[in-house]
């Protein structure tokens, strides 16, 4: 097999197994200098071929491209299955991107036991775009398992000084949602008739009954990786204590996994249920929305107010996705990836400068504009892109949220200006607490701005911002044919048939 | 009728593990005090020579053919756990070199009281009367006894093995007296008579009842079902541990091997009845043996509420009774064999000079400096509790899908639940191991063949996990049941 066949053929599985290679070498490596190089090349090739994914993409139908498929294990009809779609691909691009720059962020942050780690990060990154790539029920669950092991270690290992209660914590919460959605999966897979077949399971019809069971399996599964309110209660333990990669990861990618649970299984698989369970998803998310956002309001540690904006955040996405119109859902979506940059980028902001002060009490900051300016600035403009401000992508999210909120139920629009003003009280009151307060560096000792590693990781996040801000048509085009495919599985398949999506364009 | 040669080359297998072992008993007074290793080389030949023998036969036409009038059945579910038993033997053996080394085991006979426990499982697996499956279990369960007393310098080895024998006893007694009741119902020992009787005279009389209650006290002794488990975690922790091994693996799969036999060739027609008296007895057991477990301090006793626990979900396989079902727990166990081997493998490696291995403490801190022993365990930790890519979610899928076919879901969903608790316990050991700093040097054993044992586990317990389907496929083919 040649070069240019395997990565015409074989570009997901490239793309999903090269950093695990990249791992097993480490094995076999001693050099930390070494390692931490090797473990950066691994990752911005494993990004590059994203970007060559994201290129190749033919973004005008909404079905499987890059499909991969084999015989598993045959007895029970899986397959190794592979394909990615509109929504899928931008988030096979988003893992990509954070890989890397979560090396970057633990170059100098992670100390002990480098090897362990970054062969964590690379089993990682494997086990994240496997999840969004996989089109066999069975091969996605194995892959969405096999993150907790990495994650457990991550957090449990390199995390702060409570980070074994809340590995423990992380673990068991997320393994006891995703085991019902394993009994789920079974039990669709006999209602199919034997098959584990996504884009199959898709086109079956299930009797509301069985729908309305399967959407609370996997509802509690995909609830509290977003983590919804209440399932939230592990997210905050596990942010704070967590090393910077792990938090970054963490609101990177992982969040998105909940979300893409609905997307890819609750919507099309069971559209009676998620129509029907829409309202109480919709108060659960408004309520995350407030909630989140006013205990951010309280928090006095810098890492912890941002994980519980991450609750508010990921609110606004659940109640775009469960609007199921073409605005909510797109904005949804684009939502994902925009917290996907944004809050990587202040899990970021936050490890350099704890690792500078080794503090991250908000109330010991107050000097960051006079003496780390350029950090600033950057902390700034995340800021803002988390508050939503116009011209980052964060508003372009939530704008399109708002207006797909208007055309379903106008009365949403006021709970969730309410939860954009507190938003914008936290972030901005968190940044007047680092960059401006009277507080100044204990013991005067000098504290160094950004330097060369840690611009580039906060740039590449910062383009993203920018470009989303400016022209997320680049964006919203890619899902848009899956969106629309997506809203018809939803609301009446055979109203509007594939034939009428077509014509739409 | 006397027996003919095709009988003979039948049970060849068990002929020559029987006599191997008679003779190693006898040879084993030449050798030298203290040389007694080769006799256990000579039990690992033994029971590959039997393996290759096995193999051999599922080629030929005896495959399927039964022997001595209808006692002996020579299928290919029996040759399944056949191969479970060999490898069970071959592996414990070889931790045991060792394992008896550093615990200054001398006599030879530890290994051929190992063939002899072979022999009787064998005997059990092949058994299609319930005659020949009694009498199987004794032999296998006799040197097991003599097995678990064999530290004579350690209390709690004495005690393991004395309750081991009194309660061992008191439930071959049970499971005699169901036996006599089912002879006395059905005029016959032999598993498709007592079917065919069963189909024909229908219907649940207190008789029945009280001849399956004794069969499930019995079965469930061996396997280590709750309520008859109050054995499990002294035996397992007072046993040397590659006996411990042994038998967490060996005999338990010999158990099942005669439960599902017994249950659904024998009992099939009077399913409904035993189904939920199983049905309580696997919820049961899953749920006792994870949560006891969190609490150990003891890691043999850690993992002998494990083995409890794992009987639990392996029993769920028998509800169904389906070929699925069936295959399964074949699998389970298999998949069992190598990840628990594995663990049991880790913890032998561990005892040195004064340090027992035997506390969960003794793990503290100890990926710090010895990262490949605490990588083997960390695999075998997510395999016992059922994480992909391991083998140890595999079996556990296909026990689910069974269940599920059958439309058993809460079952699934019981058991599900049981898992996550089960987690809890095994990711304690990764935590301590990883997420500890070591607060002394932990030694370890310089010994190729445990080394080599845990190897063996842990490719067991990923290949089983990333490729399942040629085994379940050679399964599922050749061991239906039902």
């Amino acid at each position: 097999m040649s070069w240019t066949e395997l990565y015409n053929h074989h570009l997901l599985s490239i793309i999903i197994f090269l950093p695990l290679l990249g791992a097993v070498a480490l094995l076999f490596m001693k050099n930390e200098r070494l390692i931490r190089w090797w473990t950066l090349a691994f990752m911005v090739a494993d990004f590059m071929l994203t970007t060559c994914l994201v290129f190749k993409f033919d973004s005008t139908t909404h079905r499987m491209q890059f499909v991969e498929r084999y015989g598993w294990i045959e007895r029970f009809n899986i397959d190794y299955y592979l394909g990615v779609d509109g929504i899928s691909v931008l988030f096979v691009f988003l893992t990509g991107l954070v890989g890397w720059i979560c090396v970057l962020a633990s170059w100098t942050a992670i100390e002990k036991r480098v090897k362990e780690f970054m062969i964590a990060l690379l089993v990682m990154q494997t086990a994240m775009i496997g999840v969004f790539c996989a089109l066999d029920f069975f091969l996605f669950y194995v892959f969405w398992e096999i993150m907790l092991i990495p994650m457990y270690l991550i957090i449990g290992v390199w995390g702060g000084a409570n980070r074994i209660y809340s590995a423990v914590k992380f673990f068991l919460y997320t393994l006891a949602g995703s085991i019902l959605m394993l009994v789920g999966m079974i039990v669709l897979y006999f209602k199919a008739g034997g098959s584990f077949d996504i884009p199959y399971l898709m086109e079956q019809k299930y009797e509301f009954t069985l729908q309305a069971f399967l959407f609370i399996l996997f509802f509690v599964a995909f609830a509290i990786k977003v983590p919804m309110f209440p399932f939230h209660t592990w997210l905050p333990d596990a942010h704070v204590e967590a090393p910077t990669a792990g938090s970054i990861i963490l609101a990177g990618v992982l969040l998105k996994m909940g979300t893409y649970g609905f997307l890819r299984f609750s919507f099309p698989m069971l559209p009676d249920a998620s129509l029907f369970f829409a309202k109480p998803v919709i108060v659960l998310s408004i309520i995350a929305i407030i909630y989140g956002g006013f205990l951010a309001l309280a928090q006095e540690d810098m890492k912890k107010l941002i994980a519980y904006s991450s609750v508010s955040h990921m609110g606004f996405v659940t109640l775009g996705l469960f609007l199921f119109n073409k605005n909510g859902i797109e904005g949804g979506i684009l939502q994902m990836f925009n917290h996907g940059i944004t809050t990587s980028a202040l899990f970021l902001c936050v490890g350099l400068i704890y690792e500078r002060t080794r503090t991250r009490l908000l109330g010991h900051y107050g000097w960051a504009a006079k003496l780390v300016p350029w950090y600033a600035v950057f902390l700034f403009i995340f800021s803002l892109a988390s508050l939503g401000f116009p011209g980052t992508n964060g508003f372009i999210g939530e704008f399109l949220i708002l207006l797909g909120a208007y055309e379903e139920y106008k009365l949403y629009l006021v709970f969730l200006i309410i939860g954009i003003i507190v938003g914008a009280a936290y972030m901005l009151w968190m940044y007047q607490r680092v960059a401006f307060g009277k507080h100044h560096a204990e013991g005067g000792h000098e504290i160094k701005d950004v330097n060369l590693r840690e611009v580039v990781a906060m740039v590449a996040f910062l383009v993203f911002v920018l470009w989303v801000g400016f022209h997320p048509v680049d964006f919203l085009n890619i899902v848009d044919d899956s969106v629309a495919h997506l809203i018809s599985q939803v609301k009446g398949g055979e109203l509007l048939t594939e034939a009428a999506v077509e014509a739409a364009h | 009728m006397m027996p003919g040669i095709k009988d003979i080359l039948m049970i060849l297998p068990e002929i020559v593990v029987a006599v191997a072992a008679c003779v190693l008993l006898m040879v084993e007074f030449l050798c030298r005090k203290g040389e007694r290793t080769i006799i256990g080389v000579f039990a690992i030949l033994t029971a590959s020579v039997a393996a290759a023998i096995s193999l051999y036969l599922m080629t030929t036409d005896y495959m399927g053919g039964v022997a001595f009038s209808g006692m002996f059945i020579l299928d290919g579910y029996s040759t399944m756990f056949k191969l479970i038993f060999y490898l069970a033997t071959i592996l414990s053996i070889v931790i045991s070199f060792y394992y008896t080394r550093e615990e200054g085991i001398k006599g030879g006979e530890y290994y051929t009281l190992m063939l002899f426990s072979l022999c009787g499982m064998m005997v059990m697996a092949s058994g299609r009367d319930l005659l020949t499956i009694y009498i199987g279990l004794e032999l296998m369960s006799l040197p097991v006894y003599v097995l678990t007393g064999f530290l004579d310098r350690d209390k709690r080895s004495v005690e393991g093995a004395m309750k081991y024998v009194i309660l061992g006893g008191f439930s071959s007694g049970i499971l005699l007296y169901g036996i006599s009741i089912i002879y006395g119902v059905t005029g016959s020992t032999e598993l498709t008579a007592i079917a065919r009787a069963f189909g024909e005279a229908g219907g649940l009389t207190p008789v029945v009842g009280l001849a399956i209650v004794g069969l499930i006290c019995g079965f469930g002794f061996k396997v280590a079902a709750v309520p008859f488990h109050a054995w499990t975690p002294d035996v397992y922790e007072g046993a040397p541990t590659p006996v411990t091994a042994f038998m967490s693996v060996g005999p338990k799969a010999a158990a099942f091997a005669i439960f599902l036999r017994v249950f659904t060739e024998g009992l099939l027609p009077v399913y409904e009845h035993w189904q939920v008296l199983v049905a309580v007895v696997a919820v049961a057991t899953m749920f006792y043996g994870n949560i006891v477990a969190i609490v150990q301090t003891n890691i043999k006793r850690m993992l002998a509420y494990s083995s409890i626990g794992h009987a639990g979900y392996a029993l769920l396989g028998l509800l169904p009774a389906t070929n699925d079902g069936v295959a399964s727990v074949i699998y389970y166990m298999f998949v069992y064999l190598f990840m628990n081997m594995g663990a049991f493998a880790v913890v032998v490696f561990m005892r040195r000079a004064s340090q027992s291995g035997e506390l969960i403490e003794d793990y503290r801190g100890l990926a710090k400096n010895h990262r490949a022993l605490s990588l083997a365990m960390l695999v075998f930790m997510f395999s016992l509790a059922g994480i992909p890519p391991t083998a140890g979610f595999v079996g556990k899928f296909y026990i689910f899908m069974a269940l599920v076919d059958k439309g058993m879901v809460e079952l699934a969903l019981i058991a599900v639940v049981a898992s996550a608790v089960a987690a809890y316990f095994y990711i304690r050991v990764v935590l301590l191991m990883y997420m500890k700093e070591p607060v002394r040097t932990h030694l370890t054993a310089e010994s190729f063949g445990v080394g080599l044992v845990i190897a063996v586990g842990i490719i067991g317990a990923i290949v089983l996990g990333v490729y399942p389907g040629y085994l379940i496929d050679l399964i599922q083919r050749v061991s239906a049941l039902v």
